[in-house]
Parts: structure tokens; C-alpha cells; sequence
């Protein structure tokens, strides 16, 4: 079966893309695999200007899972547009750039920056890290204030499809789903980290020097299926699913409860070639599933 | 002339278990691999996990590279926690996801005079390093150790290298070490190449008189790693000019006065130049 998926504007080999913040600028990755091989690459969060990140220890190990603060370190979208980008392998595979701002006019900029870009395929609009003070969640909790950096992203990057990044830290994720979706977000991808926390008993301190941090992994693969599943019944917009996926079988739960792609995050520290090594497990698990198309397995879930 | 090994592009690969042997106690355990093809500069290390992990520990557990012949790949693991417990039990004929050589090794000249400071673990680098030096004369080695000499592979060392080895099990003998370092760092300055590796607060030892004595020295450190090729930012260091740098890419091995172990070293004048 061909694997190749549209999102709209956004054209796909395979449903298969990487998870920013997992997945360094993509260069990293040479070494274990063939990037033009992936459906799409979603490079680590970029601001205008380079952020130096959280304190150490900025992760811990949980179980089935992980947790992170990295706090968006950075080195700015006009060094990655002059250093990374023109070593990524843009015509084969979309360049997806996450963009994270404090402010809805610094995602505007953002989006201005790099709507001509030739070599971004899509951007996705992140509006869901829990590890920094300003402008990751208070956009993602607020469907209003999601709604208006959307708009705005959309004005100045005409160009580009328009992915938003939700976070599962809401107490209805249809609402928020539903408001990005009314202001023009051509794609939604979801979910982002879950808040936790990792304390130690001996040194009475918090394992993250950020004291919270996003939980990741397989843990939270449940809670990921369901929102996914609610999102993909409230809008009608394309939905990328992720949350927890190391194997084809889990890609396959993401799409059958609607997704139309996926992305790999924590798996890729599992074993480096790991993305690389799903589409051809995909390709596999599809074939002895009889899985004839895309369109008749996609949300064919019975329930 | 600079020795520099080039060793080439990493890889991943699922790698047999040959044997496992254990060092004094069940907590120090040599694993010896199928040997990859890589060649490797002594400080550089492997990411390992075994198969068996599935989904738990997530993560893959760094180690330096201890030594690679024609026959094995040997890595020497101390355990520390649940990761390392259950490394210690794998058996001979089980696999493990390695992927390596990664990050930075010791770069040195062969013909120049070393001084090599270890810590505990921190000698599993330079058991390939001092078997392999075409002079291991040139090689002054000084050993701290909080277990019985027995537990660490110190008797595989060449007997032409002059080596010393000093336990701390008080509070005492830790001071007492700390001079001994004082005054090699010091006496050796100027006279050829310092490498050292260990836990942290060795580390910060070796790179206080390193700074204060403006000896050439450099250090491995270590940190918690998810990845181990750059990607995930959770092992950064941080550098003299205030940046975070993967520890794993950049590192692990650094210059003495590149990065930051002790905000309270800042003024040193070696890191202000």
C-alpha cells in the first residue's frame, strides 16, 4: 500500500514525523538513518532570538516514561535558516519548524521570518511547553489567547500550512481544539508533555531543577489516544497524533481513532535509528494487517 | 606532531554479549561485546541498552569506552542504580542496543609527557589508553578510590607507567587526596598534558589547581544523558562564556577552563583569559 498522507497542503511520504524537542535539528541524526526516508521533520522549538535554557538537572527518568525542562535552548531561527536548513534534505522531505514566543506579536514575527522561506514546509505553532514561565501554556490554556496567535501567524505566514501544537494540561481539549480550528490552523498536532514531577527522598529535592517538567513515553500513551480520539470528533481540520509511540501498532491506534499522521518523540532516545526503523515496520505491520488504504482505516474505529 | 584517531562516523548496533566478568563485588562488572568494526579515541563512550528493556528504563545508559582489541568491546560498569543493577545481570548471549563512538576523546601527543588523574569509574577510559601508548614511560598515573583496589582494573596497567593509588574512606583521607593532587597538578604544569576523569566533585578539584597552577588539562565529565548525540539538551554543561553545551557532543571531554563545575571558580584568572 502507498503510506503517503496529505494534511492538507502538507504532503507526506509516509504518516511518519518526529516530535520537535526529540529530534535536535535533524543533523544529529545522520549518522543512524536517511532523513529523506521520514514523512516530515519537526526541528527543536525555535524563538527570534537564541534561549539559553533551564538549569541542570534538566531531566529524570520515570517509569515507561521521562521528564523534561529543557526550557526551548535554542539557536534562533536566523541561525538555523543560515546554518541547518540548507544541510536538511528540504526537497524530499518537509522541514517542519516549531516556533516558540513569549508574546502573540513574537509568534507574528516568527511566522514573518519564515513564510518565504522556501525550504520550511509547514510550521508548527507551539502554544503547549509547560517549562517556561512566559508563552508556552498561558496561549495553550486560554482558547482566546490561542485563538489570536493563531490569527496572527496565519496573517503573516499565507504561505505556509499552519500547524498548532495543543497541550493535554486542559481541562477540555475540544474547546481549545475547537478555537484554533475557528481561527484558521490548517493542522492540529497533539499532545504535548503532560505536567509531572520527580522528587528525591534523600536530598528532599525536586529531580528537575525547574521543579515541574512535561512527562513523555510510552506513560502517557493512554491519555494521548483519548484526546486524540475527542479532537478528531470536534474538528474537521487534519490531526497529527502523538503521545508515547515506539512501535507501528501504536501508530496504527493513533489512526484508527482518527490521526492522519503521527510524530515519534521520546522513542528516538530509545535507539537513535529508531523513526527510521518504523516505516519499514509500518510497511510491514500494514501489509500483514491487509490494511488497503489510508482513507478506509483512518478513524474506522468501532465504538 | 598530534596523534588524532580519526574514528569515523558513529553506528547502531545490536551487539552479543561474549561475558561478563565481576571485580571484587557483584557491583563491578566487566561486559565484553562483539567487537564493531569502529575504531575509538580513548574518552569517547557507547550509549547501551539492553534488549530486554522494552519500555522500561526508558533510557539508554552511557559508558566510556574501556578498551576494544581485535576480540571484544569491553565496557566496566559499577552499579549505582536500577539501571546499572540490572545491566550487572545481564548473562553472556544476551544483546544490547550499543550506538558509538560518540562525542570527543582525549586528544594528546604521544610523544609528550601525561599525567593522568582517575576517580573511581573515572579509570575505565584510560585502561584501553595506557595499554595502547607507544610510551607508556611518559605516563605518571594517580588513583583515588573509595573501594578496595581489587574492584578496579589497576593491575592490567603497563609496569613501566608510574602509578599511585590512594584509598578514601574518611573524610581524612579525602583531604589528604586533594593535597596529593595540589601538589602533582602543581609540580607537573608546564611539563606536559593533564587528563582526568571521575565524579564531579574530583573534577572540580582537578580543575581548581588546573586553573590555579595554568596546567594544560583535560577533563571528562559526566552527566545524565537520554540521548547521547546531541539532541536532547538534558546533559549540558555550561561554558566559561555562559552557554549550555551537550555534554555528550561537545564534551565529554573538555579543557579545563571551557567549562563551569564551580560558579565559585569564575574569578580564576586561567578562566578569565
Amino acid at each position: 500500500m502507498d503510506l503517503s498522507v496529505n494534511l492538507g497542503a502538507l504532503k507526506l511520504k509516509n504518516p511518519i514525523m518526529t516530535a520537535s524537542g526529540t529530534f535536535g535539528y535533524g543533523l544529529e541524526f545522520t549518522p543512524y538513518g536517511r532523513l529523506e526516508d521520514l514523512g516530515a521533520i519537526v526541528v527543536k522549538g525555535l524563538s527570534l532570538k537564541p534561549r539559553r535554557g533551564n538549569p541542570m538537572p534538566r531531566i529524570a527518568e520515570t517509569p515507561c516514561g521521562m521528564l523534561n525542562a529543557i526550557g526551548l535552548q535554542n539557536i534562533g531561527v536566523e541561525k538555523f535558516l543560515r546554518e541547518k536548513l540548507p544541510l536538511l534534505p528540504w526537497k524530499q522531505t518537509p522541514i517542519v519548524v516549531n516556533l516558540y514566543a513569549q508574546s502573540a506579536q513574537e509568534f507574528a514575527d516568527l511566522a514573518e521570518a519564515l513564510n518565504s522561506e522556501t525550504g520550511v514546509g509547514a510550521l508548527e505553532v507551539n502554544i503547549s511547553c509547560p517549562n517556561v514561565r512566559q508563552g508556552g501554556l498561558q496561549f495553550g490554556q486560554d482558547p482566546d489567547a490561542a485563538a489570536r496567535v493563531v490569527e496572527m501567524v496565519k496573517k503573516n505566514a499565507a504561505q505556509k500550512p499552519v500547524i498548532v501544537k495543543l497541550s493535554p494540561n486542559v481541562a477540555d481539549i475540544k474547546v481549545i481544539a475547537k478555537a484554533v480550528e475557528s481561527a484558521g490552523a490548517d493542522i492540529i498536532s497533539l499532545i504535548n508533555t503532560l505536567g509531572g514531577m520527580a522528587v528525591d527522598i534523600q536530598t528532599r529535592k525536586p529531580c528537575l531543577a525547574n521543579v515541574f517538567g512535561g512527562l513523555s513515553g510510552p506513560a502517557i500513551k493512554p491519555v494521548a489516544l483519548k484526546m486524540v480520539y475527542e479532537a478528531c470528533r470536534t474538528v474537521n481540520i487534519p490531526v497529527i497524533g502523538l503521545g508515547g509511540i515506539t512501535r507501528a501498532q501504536d501508530i496504527l491506534e493513533f489512526i484508527l481513532v482518527g490521526a492522519r499522521a503521527v510524530q515519534v518523540g521520546t522513542a528516538n532516545f530509545i535507539r537513535p535509528d529508531k523513526v527510521f526503523s518504523l516505516v519499514e515496520e509500518l510497511k510491514e505491520k500494514v501489509r500483514e494487517m491487509d490494511i488497503d488504504s489510508w482513507d478506509e482505516f483512518r478513524g474506522s474505529i468501532i465504538a | 606532531m598530534k596523534q588524532e584517531i580519526n574514528p569515523g562516523s558513529p553506528s547502531c548496533l545490536n551487539l552479543e554479549i561474549q561475558a561478563i566478568t565481576y571485580a571484587g563485588s557483584r557491583d563491578f562488572v566487566h561486559i565484553y561485546l562483539d567487537p564493531p568494526r569502529w575504531e575509538y579515541m580513548a574518552g569517547q563512550f557507547v550509549m547501551i541498552r539492553p534488549d530486554g528493556w522494552v519500555n522500561d528504563p526508558i533510557w539508554p545508559r552511557p559508558f566510556s569506552i574501556c578498551e576494544k582489541t581485535d576480540d571484544s568491546l569491553r565496557l566496566f560498569v559499577q552499579v549505582v542504580g536500577r539501571g546499572t543493577s540490572l545491566i550487572s545481570q545481564l548473562q553472556p548471549g544476551n544483546s544490547i542496543d550499543l550506538w558509538g563512538p560518540l562525542g570527543n576523546g582525549f586528544v594528546f601527543d604521544p610523544q609528550d609527557r601525561l599525567l593522568i588523574l582517575a576517580g573511581g569509574m573515572g579509570i575505565a577510559p584510560f585502561v584501553g589508553l595506557c595499554k595502547k601508548h607507544p610510551h607508556p614511560e611518559q605516563i605518571s598515573f594517580l588513583f583515588g578510590h573509595r573501594m578496595d583496589i581489587e574492584s578496579y582494573p589497576l593491575a592490567e596497567f603497563p609496569p613501566e607507567i608510574d602509578s599511585e593509588h590512594l584509598k578514601q574512606e574518611t573524610t581524612a583521607d579525602i583531604q589528604g587526596f586533594q593535597g596529593v593532587l595540589k601538589t602533582r597538578i602543581q609540580n607537573f604544569s608546564g611539563r606536559g598534558m593533564i587528563l582526568a576523569c571521575g565524579p564531579t566533585p574530583f573534577l572540580k578539584v582537578v580543575q581548581q589547581y588546573s586553573l590555579e597552577f595554568e596546567a594544560n588539562t583535560l577533563i571528562s565529565l559526566e552527566n545524565k544523558m537520554a540521548c547521547g548525540v546531541g539532541a536532547c539538551l538534558g546533559c549540558v554543561a555550561q561554558t566559561t562564556s555562559g552557554d549550555y553545551v551537550q555534554t555528550c557532543t561537545r564534551g565529554p571531554v573538555f579543557r579545563a577552563d571551557e567549562v563551569v563545575l564551580d560558579e565559585q571558580l569564575l574569578n580564576q584568572k586561567a578562566y578569565r583569559k
